[in-house]
């Protein structure tokens, strides 16, 4: 489907150039939807309809809007993007374009430049002289720099809906603990193989839980195996996984026996001081401090890891960013080239890498809570398998599913 | 004046003597056919290989000024200019309201050098001028007629839609566009007479079903005539007080029923315009226009 949304404004009832417009959309084969109307109510009040028009074909759609060009509809991205100067560093223009998820084109000198790295609310950082266009969050932009202000001239590409039932599906049914979960979790380790087929990266967004249910153990087989690229996490999580991996417990919970342990309380604290004694994960890998779980699979297989830092956490970890705008720099240059994120029992975490991806970007979602599963829908994260089932049950059948065979390590 | 003309041009100031006051008197803009010919082909009526003879032409367009003068108009003459043979058809330069006038942006590149002409006169005149964006085409009074309240809008061969709007706008009138379908009447006053506030001559095949429904629903007393009549430019007419100027040709039913709605037609014989694709209308511009506001305009 090709879509152009257009612009109807003047006497348009009174003179029946509204239902013209439409009726000559239907008598083309084609489509509309009337996004909005406004009518004028004296006579000589002007009315408005912003109208989207759909056609099967490219070359249909184009000669579908000139005709309607003379009837006066005038597409609303026709004119260029209008662009204005920040005037302090960290501060957009009044008036600016603030970004959504989806797939954006810019209109330069009458042509179409696609938006970079996609992100949520941000704005659109234009180099006119080299012709790009990239979406930039407030705190990167310099004074001077030029964002895109308004509507004009900006094209945002809706995700299409497809007809048949589809792995990446909308969340069209209602989110269950009762839905059946292995034909998602299937769904889910063939999308690690098709963004790995397309050139794509793995992500994995995990929370504390995924320790403590016993999914830490499938998930460094996975990344063992070479499967996952980047991993986001915080302090809790590799805490509990070190934990896990000296001395057996996460939290002083026995893993194995799930009991908690006598003393156990202080593990986690033993843990983050053995590592920041060490100088960090890397070193203490290094120095054999560190020979087992997740956080030791990660070192060894160049998995890009960012630890983001929250005000809840002990220690912290010395490879935890602090600072919260460096974290989601770090975030934000890791997530490029994603393809597949799989968020494992992390509201916080999770919905932070929700608001850097792009729309386009594959996201599978498990959670205990059925509310943060559909808190990722509402967000406007459209290509989304919703689980609400326990991470580790999900990681050990995950692992299940996907092919024995190494493959090649990615960077 | 050039020599070859026989019969004098008559004075082109002022209402003829004995006529009603100026006040009320209409006032047209006229420009004498000094440089008329068929020099490109703009429309279908146009052929180059079809010679306008230049003395017939202008004895038609003196008898023409001489009626309407007569009829009690006050005529006013806009200079012609050579290289412009069209500048004679001056319901093109623009639509007059009060003392503003919206010049046209003409389609045509070989019309365009009008438009400055126009322009110039109608500044020197003190009148505010108003243009439109360059890209939106309005050819005036060609285009914009008015009935009553209402400005009717040609469009799609010479004016753009889009100026409907923007032409509303400068007068304070509600416009309504109607779609020209038929080549042959590229223009509004080709095919849509307006008589009175409630009266219309008008040739239905001009227009798109659209345009159709609207004129029925919006005029209550419609004259329809014939494709043949149409062709004659019957509806390029010029009413004035009781009487109507209008291309030989008339029909006995279009003669009778604008006999029953008291007006006396005046016919004129207009063939050589009628090869440029133009006929009495087409030749003068209201100067008295006044079409946002009151019923006297005539348009």
């Amino acid at each position: 489907m090709f879509s152009e949304t257009i612009e109807l404004t003047g006497h348009i009832i009174d003179s029946l150039t509204l239902p013209k417009v439409l009726d000559e959309i239907l008598d083309r084969g084609a489509s509309f939807e009337i996004l909005s109307i406004r009518v004028g109510e004296r006579p000589t009040d002007r009315s408005r309809a912003e109208i989207r028009v759909s056609a099967g074909t490219e070359d249909g759609l184009a000669a579908l809007l000139r005709r309607l060009s003379r009837l006066g509809a005038v597409p609303l991205e026709a004119r260029d993007a209008r662009l204005a100067p920040c005037r302090r560093p960290g501060v957009f223009p009044d008036g600016f374009y603030s970004t959504t998820n989806l797939p954006t084109q810019v209109r330069l000198r009458g042509r179409w430049l696609d938006v970079r790295d996609v992100e949520m609310d941000c704005g659109i950082l234009v180099a006119p002289a080299k012709g790009t266009a990239r979406a930039v969050p407030i705190t990167d932009v310099r004074k001077g720099d030029l964002v895109v202000c308004g509507h004009d001239g900006v094209k945002v590409l809706p995700i299409e809906r497809s007809r048949d039932r589809e792995a990446f599906g909308f969340m069209a049914s209602a989110v269950s603990s009762e839905k059946p979960k292995a034909r998602e979790i299937r769904d889910t380790a063939r999308g690690i193989l098709e963004a790995r087929a397309a050139g794509r990266r793995v992500l994995v967004v995990a929370g504390p839980a995924v320790v403590h249910v016993g999914g830490a153990e499938p998930l460094e087989r996975i990344i063992r195996a070479g499967w996952v690229d980047a991993l986001f996490a915080g302090n809790g999580f590799a805490t509990h996984d070190i934990e896990r991996a000296i001395y057996g417990t996460a939290l002083g919970v026995d893993l194995d026996r799930g009991v908690q342990t006598p003393d156990g309380h202080d593990h986690h604290m033993r843990a983050i001081n053995a590592i920041r004694g060490a100088g960090g994960i890397r070193k203490a890998v290094r120095k054999g401090l560190l020979v087992r779980g997740v956080m030791h699979a990660c070192v060894e297989r160049g998995v890009e890891t960012v630890l983001a830092g929250s005000i809840r956490d002990d220690g912290p970890l010395p490879d935890v960013v602090t600072d919260t705008l460096e974290a989601q720099a770090a975030m934000r240059r890791a997530v490029r080239g994603v393809g597949i994120a799989v968020i494992l029992s992390s509201t916080l975490h999770g919905i932070a890498t929700g608001n850097l991806l792009p729309a386009a970007v594959k996201t599978v979602c498990v959670d205990i809570n059925p509310a943060v599963v559909t808190k990722f829908a509402d967000r406007g994260t459209f290509q989304i398998i919703g689980l609400v089932m326990d991470a580790g049950s999900f990681l050990r059948e995950l692992e299940r599913c996907l092919p024995k065979r190494r493959p090649r390590p990615r960077r | 004046m050039p020599s070859e003309e026989a019969p004098a041009t008559p004075p082109l100031t002022g209402p003829a003597p004995g006529r009603p006051d100026a006040r009320t008197a209409p006032r047209f803009l006229v420009c004498p056919p000094d440089h008329f010919r068929i020099a490109y082909e703009i429309n279908p009526w146009m052929d180059r290989r079809r010679r306008v003879d230049r003395p017939l032409a202008r004895r038609q367009w003196n008898r023409l000024i001489r009626t309407l003068r007569r009829l009690g108009a006050a005529i006013e003459r806009l200079d012609p200019a050579r290289g412009s043979p069209d500048l004679v058809f001056t319901a093109n330069a623009g639509l007059v309201s009060g003392r503003t006038f919206v010049r046209s942006n003409l389609r045509h590149a070989e019309r365009r050098a009008e438009e400055a002409i126009a322009e110039a006169w109608f500044v020197s005149h003190g009148y505010e001028v108003v243009l439109l964006p360059r890209r939106l085409r309005f050819e005036g009074e060609g285009d914009a007629l008015s009935l009553g309240r209402t400005l009717f809008f040609g469009y799609r061969y010479r004016s753009d839609i889009r100026s409907a709007e923007a032409v509303s706008e400068i007068v304070g009138m509600e416009a309504l566009p109607l779609e020209l379908v038929d080549r042959r009447f590229y223009h509004l006053d080709t095919c849509f007479r307006p008589l009175g506030p409630r009266s219309l001559l008008y040739y239905p095949g001009a227009f798109d079903r659209y345009a159709l429904r609207v004129i029925r629903d919006r005029i209550p007393d419609l004259i329809p005539v014939s494709e043949a009549e149409a062709c004659r430019f019957i509806c390029n007419a010029i009413p004035i007080g009781r009487s109507i100027v209008v291309p030989r040709g008339l029909s006995d039913a279009t003669r009778s029923a604008l006999s029953a709605r008291g007006f006396e037609p005046v016919e004129i014989d207009l063939s050589e315009y009628l090869k440029a694709g133009g006929a009495a209308k087409c030749l003068v511009l209201r100067l008295d226009g006044r079409p946002g506001g009151h019923d006297r305009l005539r348009l």
